[in-house]
């Protein structure tokens, strides 16, 4: 599994049957220092809550489409969770959550 | 399989459900002079590997589902092992 970025959401309306209601999202791959590298990749979301802008991480190859409510589709990459923390040789690289306060 | 270096850790809440109350970590990936090649991986924790630590990795799906024991989890890397030693030939 790799760290990703959400950049965008893909739109198609005709697609190969199977992915009826998959979400796709264009996603940047991540160093371990969250810097971009490699070429953005259309995966599927496999939480159907990724949106732009989030660290996520996500599954490449056959795996990718076992994340998916039909497991057998043509699925090369998918979301499968959404980075809370990242830790990298003791430094955090996310951003620190803040409790909501008290009303 | 590969031979990788625990780094740090990856926390997140809201995920695929074959990864729900796994632990995450991100292991840099060695080369065979056991320097970081400056690929990573992110792989579920299954021998409660600490930060530092030299790592077995299998990164692929059918073994990581076995290791694992979810039947089609979207998981495809796994640490299955802590590395004590590793001896190249003659040293």
């Amino acid at each position: 599994m790799q760290l990703g970025e959400v950049m965008g959401t893909v739109v198609a309306t005709v697609r190969t049957p199977g992915l009826d209601g998959v979400r796709f999202l264009v996603v940047q791959p991540l160093d371990r220092g969250r810097r971009p590298r490699g070429r953005a990749v259309v995966a599927a979301d496999g939480l159907h809550m990724a949106g732009p802008g989030e660290l996520v991480y996500f599954v490449a190859s056959r795996e990718a489409a076992l994340a998916m409510p039909d497991t057998f589709v043509p699925v090369d990459h998918a979301v499968v969770g959404i980075v809370d923390q990242l830790v990298v040789d003791g430094e955090i690289l996310t951003e620190e959550i803040k409790e909501e306060e008290a009303p | 399989m590969k031979i990788g270096r625990v780094a740090g850790t990856v926390v997140s809440t809201i995920c695929s459900p074959a990864f729900e109350r796994q632990r995450l970590l991100l292991c840099d990936l060695l080369g065979d002079d056991l320097q970081p090649t400056g690929e990573y991986t992110i792989a579920v924790d299954s021998v409660y590997a600490g930060a530092g630590e030299t790592v077995l990795i299998i990164d692929e799906g059918n073994s990581a589902r076995q290791v694992t024991g979810i039947p089609e989890a979207p998981i495809r890397a796994v640490v299955v092992g802590v590395i004590d030693q590793i001896d190249f030939a003659g040293t």
